[in-house]
């Protein structure tokens, strides 16, 4: 083989994207910055436990439009993801359980017309979810087999039960809730908030987390109590959650 | 210098090839700040001693932890506390714990940086062959082919020849392949060179190393891209 000589700069880093060592946002609003029109978001939250209302109140106040929103319900009261539906900034939910006892701003603007939703099956939504994140693009469960929400969907019998695929489910952006996390990301909850947080951190582009305690930049959590690796996380800021002292 | 390091001098002359030390110091020095990077079982756990502490790298190691830090002390020990070549390790502050199958949805889900693993033969178009040689009689695979597909950057670290003077950058691996048109970058005892185009594009040459001497021994095409 003959050898071609071409002039070339010397060598260069790695083509891989530094990453920051302090994922601490000052402010929401700069933790929200960068947010486009058009995103799919990922919203923790189980009824209103573990919701990150704060972010949500900065992604109103910044602006975003024409949002698709994955959650699993679809807010309930005048807070939160109800008042991203107030403000007219959704156009499609992908839920499991959109129907609250004060589901008002869902419901107003589905019978408006102005709002698409996707039903999904509460265990197939969270492990489409969890498959976006791990690299897996698509599964079989038996969820939905025979109803108004499989008949539509290719199937295929294993062991002798039909089972239908369901297609991974990763988003944009995740705004997510949490209540301890240190400078690099990691994070801890509390009680039942932790619901969909740690499988959504792992299925968006841009995980965006506020949290009640941030350790300061010298300290870290014990890697024992971690639940969510910092891997997962891009942008964490600090939250005070009003609904704790109301 | 090991044994195998004055073998590779014998076969090269004149030119003193970089040691394992100096290969893992070039790549300790390529990697950008903050990711999150994988270090293949052998030579590649080298890496870890030449990098700056200062760039604020994670070691992932895929029997479940991130912050992998050097081996413990004597006397330091937790036999629960290994990394993926059942060294005994220890973990930094930052670091944390997890089971293997939230570490492999971690490779797979595309959320490592840099996965740096050694390698039997890489193609010119990048196939990563270092899981299985031909006549081998029991095959063993473990996370290799998990790391070389999930991976967003895979470099391969490796002596450029076999200890016999055969070419291990070739056109085609002849041996198993554990994925194809993967690996971005290599790092062996005589340049670095990146896949580009069917080819090997020779950024960096150790002291002495030369076009002619690089073409002798690989079987692949190669361009010089060293002023």
């Amino acid at each position: 083989m003959s050898v071609e000589i071409v002039d070339r700069p010397p060598r260069a880093l790695l083509p891989c994207p530094a990453r920051p060592v302090d994922k601490r946002c000052n402010s929401l609003e700069e933790a929200v910055a960068g947010i486009a029109d058009g995103s799919t978001i990922l919203i923790s939250g189980f009824g209103e436990c573990g919701t990150p209302n704060a972010l949500i109140t900065a992604l109103i106040e910044q602006g975003a439009k024409e949002l698709t929103i994955i959650t699993n319900n679809a807010g309930s009261g005048e807070e939160g993801v109800a008042a991203l539906l107030r403000a007219g900034r959704v156009r499609r939910v992908i839920c499991s359980y959109p129907r609250s006892r004060d589901s008002v701003w869902f419901e107003r603007r589905y019978a408006e017309g102005t709002i698409e939703l996707e039903l999904v099956p509460q265990g197939t939504l969270t492990e489409r979810i969890r498959a976006a994140g791990a690299g897996i693009p698509a599964f079989y469960t038996p969820t939905g087999v025979g109803t108004l929400l499989g008949d539509e969907k290719e199937s295929r019998i294993i062991d002798g039960r039909t089972y239908v695929l369901e297609y991974a489910l990763g988003a944009d952006v995740a705004l997510l809730r949490a209540e301890k996390a240190d400078a690099r990301g990691n994070l801890t909850y509390h009680a039942a908030a932790r619901n969909f947080a740690p499988t959504m951190a792992a299925a968006a582009v841009l995980s965006i987390v506020e949290v009640a305690q941030i350790i300061g930049v010298e300290g870290s959590l014990d890697p024992e109590e971690v639940v969510t690796p910092g891997i997962y996380v891009d942008r964490i800021v600090q939250a005070v959650d009003e609904a704790a002292f109301a | 210098m090991t044994l195998q390091d004055e073998k590779r001098i014998r076969l090269y002359g004149d030119v003193r090839p970089w040691t394992a030390q100096e290969m893992a110091s070039n790549i300790a020095s390529d990697l950008p700040n903050g990711i999150y990077v994988n270090l293949g079982i052998g030579r590649p756990t080298r890496v870890a001693a030449e990098l700056d502490p200062a760039k604020g790298i994670l070691f992932h190691s895929e029997n479940g932890i991130l912050g992998l830090g050097p081996p413990p002390e004597d006397g330091f020990f937790d036999p629960d506390l290994i990394d993926a070549g059942k060294n005994l390790a220890t973990v930094v502050p930052g670091g944390s714990f997890f089971s293997h199958a939230e570490a492999f949805a971690m490779i797979r889900g595309g959320h490592i940086d840099v996965s740096i693993m050694g390698a039997f033969q890489v193609s010119q178009d990048g196939d990563l062959a270092n899981w299985a040689v031909p006549e081998q009689k029991l095959p063993a695979v473990g996370g290799a082919m998990d790391l070389a597909v999930g991976a967003r950057l895979i470099v391969a670290m490796m002596t450029h020849t076999t200890s016999a003077g055969e070419p291990k950058l070739v056109q085609e691996c002849s041996y198993p392949v554990t994925a194809s048109a993967v690996v971005s970058r290599v790092y062996t005892d005589l340049i670095v060179a990146n896949v580009v185009d069917h080819g090997f594009e020779v950024i960096d040459a150790a002291p002495g190393v030369d076009a002619q001497l690089v073409d002798r021994v690989t079987d692949a095409k190669i361009t010089w891209c060293i002023n």
